[in-house]
């Protein structure tokens, strides 16, 4: 790839880096380097693990710490059963089912986990439609929904695809030659699963799972819908808004949100690092597939169609509820109406204007670091480029709330510069926080599209009496677009699912982008129905922006030059 | 593609949420969207130069926010439930004297002052609180319709009812700290213990119990009047009492020292107590009680006046005695219930089934059992204590204060758990 382009710093792109460098310092490390600090500081500017002491001297915060890991941890198993059978069947067997699988990879992520919430309640919760049809059935009820069973449910059903994308895409890797010498050696089923299958395919297995524990770990939105609040990210919330942003405690849960974040993410690609998973021919003939029995087969659509139940039942629930006039102690609704979708349309405009303005300005910010961040590390040599890769994969590990409350603590008494009043109080720091968190997205995108581009094109373009800036102009950004796109739709939707910072950020209603809109009205009596309505708008921007992302990496791919590799 | 992109851009920027203007009023409040979203669109259409700004906060995270605002930025109006909320503020030289408002609104309702005695604040609704139930669900599960708060310690309602916690809404610190005041410390202690323990939930926020009734996830929950009345308004199937062990109090609304724009706040204001701000009030998604007497003439038949001696208020409510106790009762619930309400409930279920199973039979063992569990680890003497209050009352940043404030509680903590483990031990066992 080092051909004959020019890998000679030009000025302006040490310039470009130094302000990317700038940005990323301000906006990220700082934030984060003030609550570390606050953690451990005296007041007096002296290193205490006092508040460390304090925050395990109350039980309150010790039994967060375990609810926390224990959610956390259950979600991570029961994710792994439920993805487990799925990868496999898809990857392993002749099976047409394939397609539905696919779509329980993408119908959870569609929907935030804390939208989800409301509805799962009304359906599974003490007196919801299950619990209502088992009373009258059998007698029984489930607690599927009581505490923190019910954080585990949801958070399962929604967070499984990590688990479930990564490990297919492991299991796809193997060389069926492996497998091929186990059977010989007598292996197969339960045994030749666990004892090759499954111990090959680790890497993504682990990669997914530490995805999910973190993700589950940090959430903040939906252990507040369900009301549980003895959990690590509730109680960070609580106690700097409602002691305030003094009080030390909530740095102390932000420390060890951050220190788990970095240590599953940390920890995974030390895991994989650490062995030798390379097989003799990777890539090289993928394993035949095997044909099910009857009863296999059976057995195969009658566990998909479950979990399809299961995923979609969110999504049905908040259908329901939108259109819902009273649905109270009943099955399904008794009354229906449209008239929340109207109460959102003439009471929430301003929300979901802000939601498009925020994500798009931070989808906007993030392609264009991203662009000029991927061409820094591919096409040029100036010294200590990795570190702004590096840098923004930090932002991968930072939660929300983490983020959320390092801003309001460093720019606390920032004023905008012409009047614009506070930075905290205003629409510039969502742009920003959104901007931030998601910018991992963009530039994993925007990397992956310059690969593609080979730099022998460049070459030519300059070859042809091309400056750089042209060069990159006329031809690299518009070679790259199809991933810049994807790059920016998915900052874009993934920035308006977004409820940590969200909640942190929004001082004023006005200000409030649909997230926090849907999370409002589930906190009023009569709120349920608006909410679901937002919700339901929500949904279907992100389910639109998802399809727009996937059609956009699916129409640039066949271009790939295989110049990259 | 980079022009259209500048254009978009400057368009975009055009048209942003600009942060307050002169004449935008901001309201730090806890109340529910139903009632902010009719007071902005009613203000606003009468005052178009005016715009209203709602922060929606808790009671306590509003007052973190407005005591972290400097002076000059800060919002304008403080308008919420609990007037130890309002005392607070006061207190903290964070309000400024308005004296009271249109003068057709009563100085007193029962023996409490409608406004602030001392000016601060003024009210501008009135609340009772009480019990709201799912009729369904009631019915479903054969459970008698409560009248009185002491219905509700009954075994029959074991694992039906809901309250929040008073550290997390005003309005429910109003309700514990009235049934205190009506019982007295011990007998209200034991009171709200017992309905504690036969709660399905303590819940996060006042709004969790009214939500959790109307879709009968819960059957009986503790709240304030107008959330019951607006969803029995609204046409859901829930009912709302008055027990006579309730206070009516003002809701209330006050000028914040250092606003940003006094003038429009104090319009505001004015607007919410003047005729038709109090006519809002009557909506039956708001269904709140006026201020203003003559509104009730206009009101739906049987729409509850407390002006008209429908509602018996039993209990004279001492704001003075609930603002110095405050931080003592809310962290006495939340370390001896909220934290624990696990051990209290199964304790609880461990008695109701040793008195099932001796058949109401006496039993020292089990009365033993039920004193454990339903004594609060603070006596009224201590919880009057000078020094347990200063404690409690301390700045944050006094990392003394705090870290001897957090072993006070851890105290409590321990003691709980401990005697409702003991209890739980004792009504097993007991013969």
């Amino acid at each position: 790839m080092t051909t004959g382009i020019q890998l000679r710093t030009h000025p302006g792109i040490v310039a470009i880096a130094l302000a990317i460098a700038a940005f990323l310092v301000a906006f990220l490390v700082i934030p984060v380097v003030a609550v570390v600090y606050t953690a451990f500081s005296d007041g007096q500017g002296g290193f205490t693990l006092a508040h460390f002491s304090a925050f395990s001297e109350i039980s309150l915060m010790r039994e967060s710490f375990a609810n926390s890991l224990y959610v956390a941890g259950m979600t991570v198993g029961l994710g792994t059963l439920i993805a487990v059978p799925l990868a496999y069947l898809t990857v392993r067997f002749q099976f047409r089912g394939a397609i539905l699988v696919q779509t329980l990879g993408v119908l959870p992520l569609v929907m935030p986990a804390f939208v989800g919430a409301a509805a799962m309640q009304l359906l599974f919760g003490r007196s919801g439609s299950v619990n209502l049809l088992l009373k009258d059935a059998f007698g029984v009820t489930l607690p599927l929904m009581d505490g923190l069973n019910g954080v585990i449910f949801v958070e399962t059903l929604h967070y499984f695809p990590f688990i479930l994308l990564n490990l297919s895409a492991a299991l796809a890797n193997i060389d069926s030659s492996m497998e091929e010498a186990a059977q010989n050696l007598g292996a197969s089923g339960w045994r030749l699963f666990m004892k090759v299958v499954f111990p090959l395919s680790m890497p993504g297995y682990v990669a997914g799972a530490s995805l999910v524990f973190i993700k589950v770990f940090d959430d903040l939105g939906t252990p507040l819908v369900l009301n549980v609040t003895n959990m690590l990210a509730p109680q960070a919330y609580l106690r700097v808004t409602s002691i305030g942003l003094e009080d030390p405690i909530g740095y102390v849960i932000c420390v060890i949100l951050v220190a788990f974040s970095i240590g599953a993410m940390g920890g995974s690609w030390w895991f994989v690092k650490r062995r030798d998973y390379a097989l003799v021919s990777r890539g090289g003939v993928q394993a035949p597939k095997r044909k099910l029995t009857p009863w296999q087969t059976f057995l195969a659509y009658g566990w998909i169609g479950g979990m399809l139940l299961l995923v979609l039942s969110p999504h049905l629930g908040i259908l329901l509820l939108s259109f819902s006039k009273v649905w109270s102690f009943t099955v399904l609704p008794e009354q229906f109406t449209l008239g929340h979708f109207a109460t959102v349309f003439t009471e929430s405009k301003q929300m979901i204007w802000n939601t498009f303005l925020y994500c798009g300005l931070a989808a906007l910010i993030d392609v264009v670091i991203g662009t000029a961040i991927a061409y820094i590390v591919l096409r040029t040599k100036l010294p200590g480029r990795q570190i702004l890769d590096h840098l923004v994969t930090v932002a991968l590990a930072m939660p929300g709330l983490v983020l959320g409350i390092g801003y309001l603590r460093t720019f606390k008494g920032v004023e905008l510069p012409f009047g614009g009043g506070a930075l905290t109080a205003s629409w510039v720091i969502f742009v920003l926080a959104y901007a931030v968190r998601r910018l991992p997205y963009a530039l994993r995108s925007c990397m992956a599209a310059l690969t593609q581009v080979h730099p022998a094109l460049e070459e030519a373009a300059e070859n042809l009496g091309a400056g750089r800036w042209s060069t990159i102009r006329r031809v690299v950004i518009p070679l790259m677009m199809g991933g810049i796109l994807a790059g920016f739709v998915t900052s874009f939707i993934t920035a308006a699912a977004e409820i940590s910072e969200t909640i942190l950020l929004t001082s004023r209603e006005s200000l409030a982008p649909m997230s926090y809109g849907i999370y409002l009205y589930f906190q009023s009596v009569l709120g349920r129905g608006p909410g679901a309505a937002l919700g339901v708008i929500a949904v279907a921007l992100v389910a639109f922006g998802t399809y727009l992302s996937h059609r956009l990496v699916a129409a640039n791919s066949p271009h790939q030059s295989g110049g990259g590799k | 593609m980079k022009k259209p992109a500048i254009r978009a851009l400057a368009i975009a920027l055009a048209c942003l949420p600009f942060a307050a203007a002169a004449d935008t009023v901001t309201v730090v409040t806890s109340f529910p969207k139903e009632i902010t979203t009719a007071y902005k669109k009613a203000f606003e259409a009468k005052y178009p130069n005016d715009k209203v700004e709602i922060l929606n906060k808790n009671t306590a995270a509003g007052i973190a926010y407005v005591r972290e605002q400097a002076a000059g930025s800060r919002p304008d109006v403080f308008w919420a439930s609990a007037p130890d909320a309002f005392e607070v503020l006061a207190n903290a030289n964070l309000l400024q004297k308005i004296g009271p408002g249109n003068p057709a609104i009563p100085a007193k309702v029962g023996n409490y002052p409608v406004n602030d005695p001392q000016g601060f604040y003024r009210g501008q609704a009135l609340a009772g609180y009480g019990l709201m139930w799912n009729t369904r669900y009631v019915k479903a599960n054969n459970l008698p319709e409560p009248k009185e708060w002491a219905d509700l310690v009954k075994p029959v309602y074991f694992g039906h009812l809901a309250i929040s916690s008073p550290s997390r809404s005003g309005t429910t610190h109003l309700t514990v700290e009235t049934i205190l005041q009506g019982e007295g410390w011990n007998k209200g202690w034991e009171q709200l213990l017992a309905i504690c323990a036969n709660s399905a939930a303590i819940t996060e926020r006042s709004f969790g119990v009214p939500d959790g009734v109307n879709n009968g996830q819960f059957g009986i929950g503790l709240v304030i009047d107008f959330f019951g009345l607006a969803a029995k308004n609204s046409g859901l199937p829930v009912e709302f009492v008055y027990p006579s062990v309730t206070a009516i109090v003002p809701a209330n609304i006050a000028l914040i020292d250092g606003a940003k724009a006094k003038d429009a706040g104090m319009r505001f204001i004015d607007y919410t107590l003047s005729e038709e701000g109090q006519m809002l009030l009557l909506d039956p998604k708001i269904s709140r009680l006026p201020v203003l007497p003559s509104v009730y003439a206009k009101a739906p038949a049987g729409y509850p006046n407390p002006f008209g001696g429908q509602i018996q208020a039993k209990v004279n409510f001492d704001s003075n005695l609930s603002e110095s106790r405050y931080y003592v009762v809310v962290s006495l619930f939340d370390q001896q219930i909220t934290f624990r309400h696990k051990e209290l409930a199964a304790a609880m279920k461990a008695i109701n089934d040793a008195d099932k199973r001796m058949g109401g039979k006496k039993s020292a063992q089990l009365d033993e059992a039920r004193k454990l569990l339903l004594t609060p680890v603070v006596d009224e003497k201590q919880a009057a204590d000078a020094k347990l209050l200063a404690l409690f009352k301390a700045k944050k940043t006094d990392a003394e204060a705090s870290k001897a404030k957090a072993k006070v509680e851890e105290e409590w903590a321990a003691k709980s758990k401990a005697n409702y483990a003991k209890a739980a031990e004792l009504a097993s066992s007991a013969k």
